[in-house]
């Protein structure tokens, strides 16, 4: 097995709590992992990503080589189109309908979902309306995650488990918003 | 024992604590931050009282890790490549005075400068300090070399570097963890006049500096990080340093590697390892991250003779971080592409937080400055450098901590008018200090403008030395007391802060404005902090 994801969002979206819920379940799964982050100025506001290389054997490198990743997870729609080439020819494309819009000339929504609509395999949620109606506002990254779930080659009950074990010291209502939004995300991907 | 999902800078300092550290000195800087964050977390650093309180700057934390390493004790020194400068008077003198207990030093470098103003190579510092160097290859490497790095210190009584880079730093992997060794005891040295770097004394230790750098090459704690391994290709031959071995392999993971390789974790090398590869193959490819430092050593010792191919004559870009494609590209390895960035995605360049008080701050100043008819100040490095991009454009210079002031003075003797500089709380005690010392020296009609949000900012809202001292600072270095003023900006106060910075722009000696706001991410995270109390 081997699995090489994308991450991507704008700094403060959360994709690194999603990044953190697959490593979680990946070790669990007895997977090798390397997970690379932006920190420091990068996050400011600006864009983000994560490398995330899942195998059952050990992993060289901590990038993703062009055009390897089987999946793009993103929490902003322009975002899911700026690590492009690294997607491979039968890769996924998962991705929150919602724009960040904090720069001037963000280009027409619509010309975005053009864009993502050429990839082959592409799958666009309006996760902020999932994570509203299901009361967890806040856990955006959790529905986007579940939409993506059924294209990562880890069982979705790992990573259930991975989710409570991440917000564990926050409190079991936390746990509960965050696996409500999850389930509600993974319910809408495969719905589709 | 136990397998933990660690940073690179996670991996370093985990390694730290449980090779018997008593004091990690820092300050913070991307890539580096994360190595104090780590200790400073961790509760079994808390309970045997390691030392981890951020120092003012990276010199400051250099001497006072070696002052520990004087009493006996093993200290950590963390910070990012630029910090090294810093530092670097104090860490290329340690390598004379030699240490008591194991000093090491760890430089994160910044290639492709994610959030760096340069590219510079730690490698080099360490051979200009004539010290060992380890050169990580990922995590795992990142925990076991400060071992290492410990006892090679101490049995050679020399400072010992580690130099990784932000794709280590900031990259996670799984991390097995050593026995944990009990702190060293406080012992000073035997002869302690090798402290005292008078020529006489300085000349003695250079000396035996100087003889140690053999035994340096071939002492097993080096020679286990370089490794030859041979293959049947005899055209050609690579050369990999630190984590450029993996972005190579990545590339043959279906198939054999089939070039001989030369793995370099640990500096100085012995040139008999380099030898193995040479006197096998007719080129040599060398892969290393930064500077071509290998390279330019290689060209030197076999003299044009044979073909090389590295970063000097192209085959690998001279500039920014390395990657699995880009070693691909050198070996003439296909590269698989996905479709294309479509032209309608936009740069998305970080900018101040909303409701951040530089931006309030900012528009202050420029409404200050229009009727002097000057555009920009004088500034330095943080988040509030930001105001160099859009809608501000309101920053004329930004090149090293510390020298928004000192340039500032310069210009005015050069006649600029109004002089302004903007320096955040925490970079102002890092080096904005004595600049300030020579603006009133000098009496200097500039105005420094501190941008005061009680937090070093753009590294996540660590402590800052300067929180409640900035005034008191400022008058003892000699500031009039009525030219220290502080202002809170608000948009509230917006016209209210024109006035002040007007009269101080006028004012013909130096003056300093304090605009004191919290960092709105420091806020927000005390307030869940607060929450998170109140429900447990």
């Amino acid at each position: 097995m081997k699995q090489d994801i994308i991450l991507a969002g704008v700094g403060g979206q959360g994709i690194l709590s999603i990044a953190a819920v697959i490593a979680v379940a990946a070790i669990e799964n007895k997977l090798y992992i390397k997970q690379s982050e932006i920190h420091g100025m990068s996050q400011r506001g600006g864009d983000v990503q994560s490398h995330l290389r899942l195998s059952d054997k050990p992993i060289h490198s901590d990038l993703i080589p062009s055009g390897n990743a089987s999946l793009i997870i993103s929490v902003e729609p322009m975002e899911a189109l700026r690590y492009l080439p690294w997607l491979s020819e039968s890769g996924w494309l998962v991705t929150n309908s919602n724009p960040y819009i904090n720069i001037p000339d963000y280009p027409p929504i619509e010309k975005i979902y053009e864009e993502i609509r050429k990839i082959r395999n592409s799958l666009i949620i309006d996760a902020d309306k999932i994570a509203k109606d299901c009361g967890s506002p806040k856990s955006v990254n959790m529905v986007v995650l579940g939409a993506a779930s059924p294209f990562i080659d880890i069982p979705h009950l790992s990573l259930e488990k991975a989710i409570r074990r991440m917000f564990l010291t926050k409190g079991e209502r936390v746990v509960e918003i965050n696996l409500k939004a999850f389930r509600n995300g993974r319910k809408n991907s495969i719905d589709q | 024992m136990d397998k933990s999902l660690l940073l690179g800078d996670e991996a370093v300092a985990q390694g730290s604590i449980d090779a018997g550290i008593s004091g990690i000195y820092s300050y913070p800087g991307t890539p580096a931050t994360e190595i104090m964050e780590y200790i400073q977390s961790s509760s079994v650093a808390n309970e045997r009282k390691i030392s981890c309180i951020w120092s003012s700057n990276e010199k400051t934390a250099m001497e006072t890790a070696l002052g520990m390493s004087y009493a006996g004790k093993r200290a950590m020194v963390a910070m990012k490549h630029v910090g090294l400068n810093v530092a670097s008077d104090a860490f290329i003198n340690s390598a004379i005075t030699g240490v008591n207990g194991g000093l090491v030093i760890v430089a994160a470098d910044d290639p492709s400068m994610h959030s760096s103003q340069n590219e510079q190579d730690s490698r080099f510092y360490g051979k200009f300090a004539m010290t060992p160097v380890y050169e990580p290859r990922n995590q795992q490497e990142a925990y076991d070399v400060v071992f290492d790095a410990f006892d090679l210190s101490e049995k050679y009584s020399v400072p010992v570097l580690i130099r990784i880079t932000t794709r280590l730093a900031h990259s996670r992997s799984a991390v097995c963890r050593n026995q944990q060794l009990p702190e060293k005891k406080f012992n000073l040295p035997d002869d302690s006049k090798r402290f005292v770097l008078m020529p006489l004394i300085a000349r003695r230790r250079f000396r035996i500096l100087l003889e140690n750098q053999e035994k340096f090459q071939f002492d097993n704690r080096i020679t286990r990080y370089n490794f030859f391994k041979d293959a049947p290709e005899r055209k050609l031959g690579i050369i990999a340093c630190g984590i450029a071995v993996n972005y190579l392999l990545e590339n043959f993971n279906e198939v054999e590697l089939q070039y001989p390789l030369l793995s370099i974790g640990a500096y100085p090398f012995s040139k008999d390892i380099i030898k193995d590869l040479v006197y096998r193959c007719e080129e040599i490819l060398v892969l290393e991250e930064g500077y071509p430092l290998v390279e330019e050593l290689l060209r030197g010792i076999i003299d044009g003779g044979r073909k090389i191919y590295g970063k000097m004559d192209g085959s690998i870009p001279r500039d920014g971080e390395l990657n699995p494609d880009i070693i691909a590209s050198a070996l003439g390895i296909n590269v698989r592409k996905g479709p294309p960035v479509p032209e309608i995605v936009k740069m998305r360049p970080p900018s101040f937080c909303n409701g951040c008080g530089h931006a309030d701050m900012f528009r202050a100043i420029i409404d200050a400055m229009k009727p002097f008819g000057v555009r920009g100040v004088f500034s330095d490095i943080g988040c509030y450098t930001l105001a160099a991009l859009p809608p501000y454009n309101f920053i004329n210079t930004c090149v090293e901590m510390g020298a928004s002031i000192t340039m500032a003075v310069g210009a005015a003797d050069a006649g600029f008018f109004p002089s302004v500089a903007v320096i955040g709380d925490s970079t102002f005690t890092h080096s904005g200090m004595t600049g300030l010392l020579d603006a009133v020296v000098r009496n200097s009609p500039v105005t420094v403008i501190i941008a005061d949000n009680h937090a070093t900012g753009m590294t996540g809202g660590q402590k800052s030395s300067g929180t409640g001292r900035l005034e008191d600072i400022c008058r003892g270095l000699g500031v009039a007391p009525e030219h220290v003023r502080t202002i809170i900006p608000l948009c509230k106060y917006h016209d209210e802060n024109v006035k002040i910075m007007r009269e101080e722009f006028e004012y013909k000696s130096p003056s300093v404005i304090i605009a004191t706001r919290e960092c709105i991410q420091v806020v927000a995270r005390k307030r869940k902090e607060e929450k998170k109390a109140k429900t447990e």
